[in-house]
């Protein structure tokens, strides 16, 4: 068996989610390709070829992938990915839109957001926001599989010698083209890696109570996210949404704050090691899968928290 | 111009779901169903743009049993002219969801068709993509606006990183995100109002296409529980135990 792992990058740095998607590659088994498609993507290409497990990366490094438009992206892999068994990729925003059109290209069915590999051809996956886990298996000759990264600890990300080749398949499909992007500028970790997350709801009130959590994950050195109530009242912007249609998160550490616990906020963050919970309902939902709850106004439970956080870090 | 919508029956997003005890699936009986929410959205979209004299006709069209019907006739109550109906009582995987899609597509020639980024029963975020695929056609996904001008279609996508524009030429397929607009209710003239719209029912064989499942569900189980954990009674306590009992900061 042979497997393509599409890398999840920005052209300059190699997001973690492929290092996981690695994992899922190697669970499957087999020999594994990373191809890094982009701009001036040397670098990501330099470190794919240093992570663990991976044979080879191919780069395809055009201004045709510099922005990922799922139409050029799906005619390159499917052209590529015909001579291997499996085309993985992370189940983030990018790998979302454009592998269900490389399993189209190749008339074959998608396995969408696996959590665990059974065998070559048989996957575990979440439906119904979490709800119910179900095992699927694949018929098609080559299986194309997006993969949820938290459901895999990622291979190392050094310790590699993979060799690196230039691809020169220059797809541009001409259907659509690049217009402008507004990127949430931050220092703070990727919510999607980050060890810990804090996440302000529809309690906050209004988006500049989110600076009380800025200031806790501050000392945490934590990424902030926010329920789908607190993003639809527009305090926060979109890219900070967790839940069944968000982001999914599994830290160290998730502290809900002012978050009632929604079924479909819950399939975004419910495998987190351990969950933290502030509301003054002490009915909330959130109460159930948390591990340590506290029933307190968060007004004056954030500060304290900041506070109590300063004596012993 | 023409907006082709496509919607699907799926449960109640209110419903809590459960695993059937054989594990052959979740328990649909008797069980609320309702229109998928993105695919709400993705019909008042379509309305909007009929409001704005962007388009002209909404055809809205679902794959499914019979029962589907009562999905389309909401969308059509919400400001749909024409329902198409493709009864099926088999599984319709996205591929094949997709490929009878495209048959539609091909006789009604619309210049945008929009459908939902997911459903809330199977999570796949496929459809809508495929399609595109199928029909050589470009692709604006998980879309929170969508100006249409000219011959093109300007997508704003919800991405990881913030928010990324696209420019699509037309015909395009755009897939909704939550926050493209909020769905209105439909009012009870208007749910009057569309018994009486035309609604066309086929199959896929009237199509062409052949429903043939690539993927088999094994099984399908209730995820591992989470057990609530403890109560602390102040905030000094909270970080007392995540440092020495969870050890976690």
């Amino acid at each position: 068996m042979s497997i393509l792992v599409i890398a999840e990058h920005d052209n300059s740095s190699l997001k973690q989610a492929t290092l996981s998607v690695v994992a899922a590659a190697k669970a499957i088994g087999g020999d594994i390709d990373v191809l890094v498609a982009g701009e001036n993507c040397g670098a990501v290409a330099e470190a794919a070829a240093k992570a663990d497990s991976v044979a080879k990366v191919l780069v395809a490094d055009n201004a045709a992938y510099g922005h990922f438009l799922g139409e050029n992206l799906a005619e390159l892999v499917a052209e590529l990915g015909k001579g291997y068994s499996h085309i993985l990729a992370a189940a983030g925003t990018t790998g979302k839109d454009f592998m269900p059109r490389v399993a189209a290209l190749l008339d074959v069915a998608q396995v969408s957001d696996i959590i665990r590999v059974e065998s070559e051809d048989t996957f575990v996956r979440p439906i119904y926001a979490g709800n119910a886990i179900a095992t699927v298996k694949a018929a098609d000759s080559i299986k194309v599989v997006t993969v949820r990264p938290t459901g895999f600890d990622p291979v190392a990300a050094e310790g590699g010698s993979a060799s690196v080749e230039q691809v020169d398949v220059v797809k541009d499909a001409g259907l659509s083209s690049f217009v402008s992007e507004q990127k949430a500028e931050s220092d703070r970790p990727d919510l999607a890696s980050a060890d810990i997350v804090i996440s302000g709801g529809r309690g906050m009130q209004n988006g500049d109570n989110f600076k009380m959590l800025e200031q806790v994950a501050d000392l945490l050195g934590a990424g902030i996210g926010a329920s789908r109530a607190a993003v639809d009242a527009g305090f926060v912007p979109n890219d900070m949404q967790v839940g069944q249609t968000g982001k999914i998160v599994a830290p160290q550490l998730y502290i809900a704050v002012g978050i009632s616990g929604a079924i479909q906020h819950l399939a975004g963050m419910s495998d987190s090691k351990v969950i933290v919970a502030i509301n003054k309902d002490e009915e909330a939902p959130i109460f159930q899968v948390a591990d340590y709850g506290l029933v307190a106004d968060l007004f004056e439970a954030v500060p304290q928290l900041e506070e109590e956080l300063k004596k012993v870090l | 111009m023409k907006v082709l919508v496509a919607v699907k029956r799926v449960i109640d997003y209110n419903v809590k779901v459960r695993v059937k005890p054989d594990n052959t699936g979740v328990d649909l009986a008797n069980v609320k169903m309702a229109m998928n929410p993105f695919c709400e959205i993705a019909v008042e979209e379509a309305v909007r743009l009929k409001e704005k004299g962007v388009a002209n006709e909404i055809v809205v069209v679902s794959i499914g049993p019979k029962a589907s019907q009562e999905q389309i006739r909401t969308a059509l109550a919400l400001g749909a002219d024409r329902g198409i109906h493709i009864e099926t009582d088999e599984e319709v995987q996205s591929l094949e969801a997709a490929k009878l899609l495209k048959a539609v597509v091909e006789k009604e020639e619309p210049k945008l068709v929009i459908l939902g980024k997911q459903s809330i029963d199977s999570d796949n975020n496929q459809t809508g993509q495929m399609l595109a695929a199928l029909t050589g056609m470009g692709q604006g996904t998980f879309a929170s606006e969508v100006v249409v001008d000219g011959e093109k279609v300007n997508v704003t996508r919800e991405v990881d990183g913030g928010l990324m524009t696209l420019s699509l030429n037309l015909p395009a397929v755009v897939t909704t995100d939550l926050r493209l607009n909020e769905p209105r209710y439909a009012s009870l003239p208007n749910i009057m109002k569309a018994k009486k719209k035309p609604l066309d029912t086929m199959s896929p064989a009237d199509l062409g296409v052949e429903i043939a499942p690539r993927l088999t569900t094994l099984k399908v189980e209730a995820p591992a529980g989470r057990q609530a954990g403890v109560k602390v009674a102040d905030v000094a306590e909270l970080v007392d135990k995540l440092k020495n009992e969870a050890k976690v900061i």
